[in-house]
């Protein structure tokens, strides 16, 4: 909760930089004595992943474009360098390659987890609406990196993806060849690249302040998704959950480790160690995994334009979600049927992966996989735009405990100030 | 009898369906790469400081004449992780290389023939490419160009397996019915089954100077091991700083959980 | 109030001093590389290091190089050149040391201390007054008056054995650590 500061500077240096900067007071109020949930569990501890996952790609990213050429001719040959000459470049490579899919992987689970306990309802509509745009800025940034090595599927990954505007009708081509600065993705379109790539992730982290600060006004959601009512029911920030956050921290980091030391080309696709030729396209054009799901939207849709919109719907309905769910209780743990579907969504998005990384005409198992993401792309704007609104005015929500302090300590608690 | 009925049904159906290959455009699709153990594959594998010298002389003497490796510089045979040539011998190889020279004082870069002035590699060049350019490579190749092998086992699903497949699949027979393309070769490792490059392996085509017994099998043994070094040079540091980076994030996890449930321990 | 009060349990900050420091032994650790990757990488450690063929040069001749980015002088001198490079008293010269790499801070510019096979001079090409580079003096062509070089920019003058003799550049031409492999071919870096 915000309110008025507790801070009480202890050292005379402490007093000094306060009066003339209050950072002191700013950190001790955020980080140290913030009242935060005393039943946040696992799923709570993404927040801080992520925004250490955002550092280490801002430090490697840095790095490695101290060594990196964003030219046409020289991209390629530059990342071997990095990886054969440089001291450490294989690592900082690989750290930055997997680091992005580590970012993605900690991003779903912490949107999964934000419409599981319902922490995109009210008061906390515009802190929801703030992590879409980290998100998408997050796959834009993420697009724009993966062209960098200027490999086969950079160079073609771009070129689908770039090609895409050019469906919207009267500009669309004016705007791909804007885009590429050419006729067609070549060495203009890799340094607007590379510059746009460098921006983004600091474009990010100020919003990501903005995230945390609208976070910060009415205090974290919690696994019931009841409201705080008394001091009981929260506990300071630190040093509770500095200490439970460093812990799924060190687990994370071992998962991202085992990808960087033991399979570091797990995520990537071999067709990127060839480089880039504009006259040979790829058996199969595949974006990276988390790009994935909204390929498959994008491909089972045969016309062209109704594909791009489709996809851009997706990432946009999510910025509607807190009008659309209409039901008064938070959390999925007291809404059994809503459960079922949030669970059918987890399902659908992760078909939808799949059916992104098969060719188009695959078949398996005699279901063409074109269908199997068709019907699961209906499911996704069904339960955003169907589900969500009809089932909160017919669900009957379990019983809703007293309170955090009441559910987490039992009798022990004191009753809460009404 | 009705057994071998039942045989003849299978064996003329399977004849049937396999004369049918080219023209119902049955699948040939690449055979899945054949299990093969390579020392460097695992958590704690190494590459074998053998096979890379041994694999090194294959690419030389077989791989070199039409496939560039212009990743690899010489000095890269002398350093760690790597063949393990000394400084010397690395120098030696290099020597015995040669590249196109710099222009000289009058600026030229070729003879009175044109043809190109060479001089010998050093240990900071790197490796030299067969051809001067695509076009070249392509007109001696009909039409295919040789893709340079410094990264092919990164760049191949598949792997050192796949790579490994190929060099070894050449003597596999074609199946009745299939019709391999004029010009080309019958590989069923290879996607469409019809590969550009002939067999480049041969029992005993290069003698080892430790005295290794040069079979196909250990020459394509040895070359992919080799390949596999070309495109992750790197790899043993890798692995080896990764098993101190696991063992101390498991350590660290251990002390951070520990304060966690002590910390935890007043609040429930 | 649900806060912590700070105890004065010894096992409980033992283990978070313990949790503490190797988590801060973990992150210098993790450090270090994004340090040393700014150091030379093997390639350029690699082209830090030049083979010369000196067969091809003729004696009373010069030819520059390329060396770690900056010229490099390799100077054939003549038996008359080596002379009055010889007969030059250390303790006279504005710089008495002699600047070579490949023996300790306080040797003297003798000579015999500037090249080890006194008909090979080997310095770099940089003035060392603000970076130029000094052009060689010959008998058709003499630059500067003590026949080794003259510097056009400031009007640094430097003998035969590469040492400054007159004009504002402090100290003698560099010698870069060399050695030879053998009599025509040296390796320098």
């Amino acid at each position: 909760m915000s309110g008025p500061s507790t801070y009480n500077p202890k050292s005379g240096l402490e007093r000094w930089i306060d009066a003339r900067l209050p950072l002191p007071r700013l950190l001790h109020d955020t980080v140290h004595t913030f009242p935060t949930p005393r039943n946040l569990n696992i799923w709570y501890t993404f927040g801080g992943i992520l925004a250490f996952c955002l550092g280490v790609q801002i430090v490697t990213g840095i790095t490695l474009a101290m060594h990196y050429v964003a030219n046409a001719n020289l991209a390629f040959n530059s990342v071997e360098t990095i990886m054969r000459d440089v001291n450490y470049g294989w690592l900082i490579r690989y750290i930055h390659a997997n680091g992005a899919s580590m970012f993605f992987l900690a991003v779903y689970i912490h949107m999964f987890r934000g419409l599981y306990y319902g922490s995109y309802k009210a008061p906390r509509e515009l802190l929801w609406i703030i992590g879409v745009l980290i998100y998408l800025l997050m796959m834009a940034t993420a697009f724009f990196g993966y062209v960098l090595p200027w490999g086969q599927m950079s160079f073609w990954g771009a070129t689908v993806i770039t090609n895409l505007f050019s469906a919207i009708p009267v500009v669309g081509s004016h705007i791909a060849t804007w885009l590429w600065g050419d006729f067609a993705v070549g060495d203009a379109t890799l340094n607007r690249f590379f510059s746009l790539h460098y921006l983004l992730p600091f474009i990010i982290a100020g919003v990501v302040v903005l995230h945390i600060w609208a976070l910060h006004v009415p205090g974290n959601n919690n696994p019931l998704g009841i409201d705080v009512k008394s001091p009981q029911d929260t506990v300071p920030f630190h040093p509770y959950y500095t200490v439970k956050d460093a812990f799924y921290l060190v687990l994370f980091v071992i998962l991202f480790a085992a990808f960087v030391f033991y399979s570091p080309d797990f995520f990537g696709n071999p067709d990127n160690y060839q480089p880039a030729n504009p006259l040979v396209t790829p058996p199969e054009i595949v974006p990276e995994w988390y790009l994935l799901p909204f390929y498959a939207m994008l491909r089972s849709i045969p016309s062209k334009l109704l594909g791009v919109l489709v996809m851009g719907g997706a990432i946009v309905t999510l910025v509607f979600i807190p009008w659309l769910d209409t039901s008064r209780v938070r959390s999925c743990r007291f809404r059994p049927l809503m459960k079922q579907f949030f669970w059918g969504l987890v399902v659908c998005c992760v078909l939808l992966g799949y059916c992104g990384a098969q060719s188009v005409d695959a078949v398996k198992f005699g279901i063409p996989m074109v269908w199997v993401a068709r019907i699961a792309s209906i499911y996704y704007f069904a339960f955003f735009w169907l589900i969500m609104p009809i089932i909160g005015l017919i669900e009957t929500p379990k019983k809703l405990p007293a309170s955090i302090a009441q559910s987490v300590l039992g009798d022990k608690a004191a009753a809460p100030a009404e | 009898m009705r057994l071998t009925n039942l045989s003849l049904g299978i064996a003329l159906g399977l004849l049937t369906s396999v004369s049918a290959f080219a023209a119902e455009g049955v699948s040939t699709k690449r055979l899945h790469p054949k299990a093969a153990e390579f020392e460097f594959e695992g958590p704690f594998g190494t590459y074998d400081r053998g096979a890379l010298q041994r694999g090194y002389q294959v690419y030389k003497e077989v791989c070199a004449a039409c496939h560039a490796a212009n990743l690899l510089s010489f000095r890269n045979l002398a350093e760690p992780g790597g063949p393990g040539f000394t400084e010397a011998q690395a120098r030696a190889l290099a020597t015995a290389a040669k590249i196109p020279a710099e222009p000289n004082d009058k600026g030229e870069t070729t003879d009175d023939k044109g043809t190109p002035l060479m001089r010998s590699a050093t240990l900071a060049d790197r490796f030299p490419s067969p051809y001067p350019n695509e076009n070249a490579a392509r007109a001696s190749n009909s039409g295919a160009l040789p893709p340079d092998l410094s990264l092919i086992v990164k760049a191949r699903e598949g792997e050192a397996h796949y790579v490994y497949s190929i060099l070894t699949g050449f003597h596999e027979k074609a199946p009745a019915g299939f019709k391999v393309t004029e010009g080309k070769y019958f590989n069923p490792y290879f996607e469409g089954w019809n590969i550009t490059m002939p067999p480049p392996l041969t029992e005993n085509g290069v003698t080892y100077s430790d005295g290794t017994k040069a079979t196909i099998d250990q020459q394509a043994h040895d070359v992919v091991t080799f390949l596999a070094w070309a495109a992750e040079p790197k790899m043993e540091e890798r692995k080896r700083m990764g098993f101190g980076v696991m063992v101390f994030l498991i350590v660290l996890a251990g002390l951070l959980f520990a304060a966690y449930r002590k910390v935890w321990k007043d609040a429930h | 109030m649900a806060a912590t009060t700070s105890d004065a349990g010894t096992r409980r900050d033992f283990l978070y001093v313990a949790a503490g420091s190797v988590g801060a032994v973990g992150a210098a650790a993790a450090v270090w590389p994004f340090i040393d990757q700014m150091n030379p990488s093997t390639g350029a450690l690699a082209l830090g290091s030049t083979e010369i063929d000196l067969t091809a040069i003729q004696p009373g001749q010069q030819i520059v190089y390329k060396w770690r980015g900056q010229p490099l002088f390799v100077r054939r001198r003549t038996p008359a050149e080596i002379e009055s490079a010889k007969a030059v008293d250390v303790n006279s010269l504005p710089d008495p040391l002699a600047r070579n790499a490949n023996l300790p801070d306080t040797a003297l510019a003798n000579d015999a201390d500037r090249a080890t096979k006194p008909e090979w001079l080997i310095v770099k090409g940089v003035c060392t007054h603000l970076g130029c580079t000094p052009t060689v003096s010959t008998p058709q062509i003499p630059e500067g008056e003590y026949g080794g070089w003259l510097c056009h920019c400031h009007g640094s003058e430097y003998d035969t054995s590469g040492r400054i003799r007159k004009g504002p550049a402090p100290e003698n031409l560099a010698v870069p650590p060399y050695t030879f492999m053998t009599d025509t071919r040296v390796k320098v870096g």
